[in-house]
């Protein structure tokens, strides 16, 4: 941003596409990803036929307690990934940053893990209590245990180092890798199994009790980040410059660290492993509309959730009646995309 | 496929007269396999990706992996049955397909002659055709009385088997106690040569050397070689395993893992082929 005018060889503004529009444009995306989502699915029902004709119970639970829940989880967890990316490369400073930075991905890994391989050996009160949520719960609450670790390794006298907390990030996920690699050793056939696709990410197993459980966690995540854009536009600058333009540097790392950890958390536990999202998603934005967060972080939210439904939406119907791992769509789909952009525009490419 | 429109043809009238859920999904390899054997594949109207055989399976419509299914994916062949083999999941599908109110019943899994009898009642009764189970575990059961009594007539001595899951890189996965391998190995009268773990684990090449398997047992898919991971020769070019009796005697058994291992109404005629092909090779 502040260098543009003496680095980039094309001036990046000449790219930059009107902000309405792309709202408009994102918006309308966003709404015809939902129509397809709610009208595609393996048993060939339309979300109009309620109006027609009596649904039979089961077509009744296909629309209302499958694609409804999944829908609207798919659009929150889109959002959230997308945002918490977002969110990191401001932190950061890095076009490169993602949320597994800040150790929340191999936290909430091995929180899964732990939860999948050992969950047998857990006192039956702890088993009764969650049921089937076990997994989901011990991967928000691993995710949570790593950002509040790395947060105070990198916090000293009030002040918390961005340098430290990415180091630390780096060495806390290599441990978590480790104490992961070592359940999947004491793991049997079946757990290997599960935690295969667990990592693959998938909405497969969205319904009403988890999009209540993590959509509010997410929501709150993306209207904690809203206040967040002004001082992470001034950190940009550099946070010494930041702290002169009055803004409390401090306050916006930990809201940062707080609203990312949420989100990415409550994404990982109901939805599993779901990459690149967070980089692909803010990066097309910064080229379309520019850097600035005010416009970034809200379009984040809206294109995150159109191709995570988009993506969803393809992954159940391409190999119907069964479905494709969303986790593997999005790479597959997202690596080559971002891939062509960053060779056809890599000049422009700045925070 | 005209014979099977044949068969579809003959099976009719004994269709139309059936009792029970006339559309049926079938979950799991082993409870696919055994309503085939009930002869009730006529009311099949799907399968999960474990389901391979019999191969007439692979025309039913493929709901995916038994651990991984999606709830719409399973409602869409319109099931009035759901056959859940124990393990199928996640457990939020089935908790989505119970609120929707379609049947479901889980078959339970086992690695014992008695596990298979259990197996076979528990499908028939879901089906509504119990004397069907009965009369196929009565078949079964005289096959494994066959089976055993030739077993227990074999007069030499139990071979060491080593039976090896897994090839990759080099690195030897074998089975130890508690798994369906060991049992198919003790039912059919050899020693598992792997003692001191349960469960599938990664094998040390010492640990191979001091196994001193007679013969080596793998698995292969069942699909006729053109696909198969490891030939013999790359278990025969291991170093460790070049090494022991079996490896210097090139005493390789390869069966399908489904055959070997699946515990269903093939499971007497896998003891005898192992049996027979254990003390062939270890001879």
């Amino acid at each position: 941003m502040s260098a543009a005018p003496l680095a980039a060889p094309k001036p990046a503004p000449a790219h930059r596409l009107p902000a309405g529009a792309v709202a408009v444009g994102l918006l309308a995306l966003l709404l015809a990803a939902a129509g397809l989502s709610l009208s595609l699915g393996a048993s060939g029902l339309a979300p109009w036929e309620p109006l027609l004709r009596p649904l039979s119970p089961v077509e009744a639970a296909i629309l209302y307690d499958i694609r409804l829940p999944r829908l609207l989880l798919g659009a929150l967890v889109g959002a959230g990934l997308a945002v918490s990316g977002a969110l990191m490369q401001g932190l950061f400073r890095n076009p490169l940053a993602d949320p597994g930075l800040v150790g929340v991905g191999a936290g909430a890994g091995l929180g899964a893990v732990i939860a999948i391989v050992l969950g047998g050996a857990l006192p039956a009160a702890i088993r009764a209590a969650t049921g089937i949520y076990l997994v989901p719960l011990f991967a928000f609450a691993g995710g949570w245990a790593a950002v509040v670790v790395l947060y105070r390794v990198a916090s000293l006298r009030g002040q918390t180092s961005i340098a430290t907390m990415l180091l630390a990030g780096i060495v806390l996920g290599a441990l978590a890798g480790a104490l992961t690699g070592i359940l999947i050793f004491l793991a049997d056939d079946a757990q290997l199994r599960d935690l295969t696709f667990w990592g693959l990410g998938s909405l497969a197993g969205a319904n009403w009790l988890k999009l209540t459980a993590a959509g509010p966690i997410l929501l709150a995540g993306l209207a904690l980040s809203v206040p967040l854009a002004r001082g992470l536009d001034a950190m940009a600058l550099g946070e010494a410059v930041a702290r002169h333009m009055g803004v409390p540097v401090e306050r916006v790392k930990r809201g940062a660290i707080v609203a990312v950890a949420a989100m990415t958390g409550a994404a990982v536990a109901v939805s599993g492993g779901i990459g690149f999202l967070g980089i692909v998603v803010p990066h097309i934005l910064r080229l379309a509309v520019g850097p600035g967060h005010r416009l970034l972080l809200p379009l984040s939210a809206l294109f995150g959730a159109a191709l995570l439904i988009g993506a969803d939406t393809a992954a159940r119907l391409v190999v119907a009646p069964a479905e494709l791992p969303i986790g593997i769509l999005m790479a597959l789909i997202g690596a080559p995309v971002f891939l062509w952009i960053l060779l056809a525009r890599r000049a422009v490419l700045e925070l | 496929m005209i014979r099977a429109g044949l068969i579809a043809l003959f099976l009719w009238p004994a269709l139309a007269r059936a009792e029970g859920p006339a559309r049926v999904l079938s979950v799991g390899g082993g409870v696919t396999e055994i309503v085939y054997a009930l002869g009730e594949e006529g009311r099949l109207v799907g399968r999960d990706t474990t389901s391979t055989f019999p191969p007439e399976a692979a025309a039913l419509p493929d709901v995916g992996y038994m651990r991984q299914l999606s709830p719409e994916g399973m409602l869409s062949v319109a099931p009035d049955l759901i056959l859940l083999s124990a393990g199928a999941g996640p457990a939020e599908t089935l908790e989505t397909l119970g609120a929707a109110g379609v049947a479901m019943v889980t078959i339970p899994e086992g690695i014992t002659p008695q596990a298979v009898a259990e197996k076979v009642t528990a499908v028939a009764a879901a089906l509504g055709v119990p004397e069907k189970g009965a009369e196929l575990n009565a078949r079964i059961a005289a096959e494994m009385a066959a089976a055993q009594a030739a077993v227990a007539a074999e007069p030499g001595p139990a071979p060491k088997v080593l039976f090896i899951l897994g090839n990759s890189g080099g690195r030897l996965t074998g089975a130890g106690a508690g798994t369906a391998a060991q049992a198919m190995i003790d039912l059919a009268g050899g020693d598992n040569a792997i003692t001191g773990f349960s469960g599938y684990k990664a094998l040390t090449d010492e640990a191979i050397a001091a196994a001193a398997p007679d013969v080596l047992l793998v698995m292969d898919r069942g699909d006729g070689g053109a696909s198969e991971g490891a030939t013999e020769a790359d278990y025969l070019a291991h170093p460790a395993l070049a090494a022991t009796p079996a490896g210097r005697a090139g005493a390789i058994v390869r069966m399908p893992g489904m055959f070997l291992l699946g515990f269903g109404p093939r499971t007497p005629e896998a003891i005898t082929a192992l049996h027979g092909a254990l003390f062939a090779k270890a001879r």
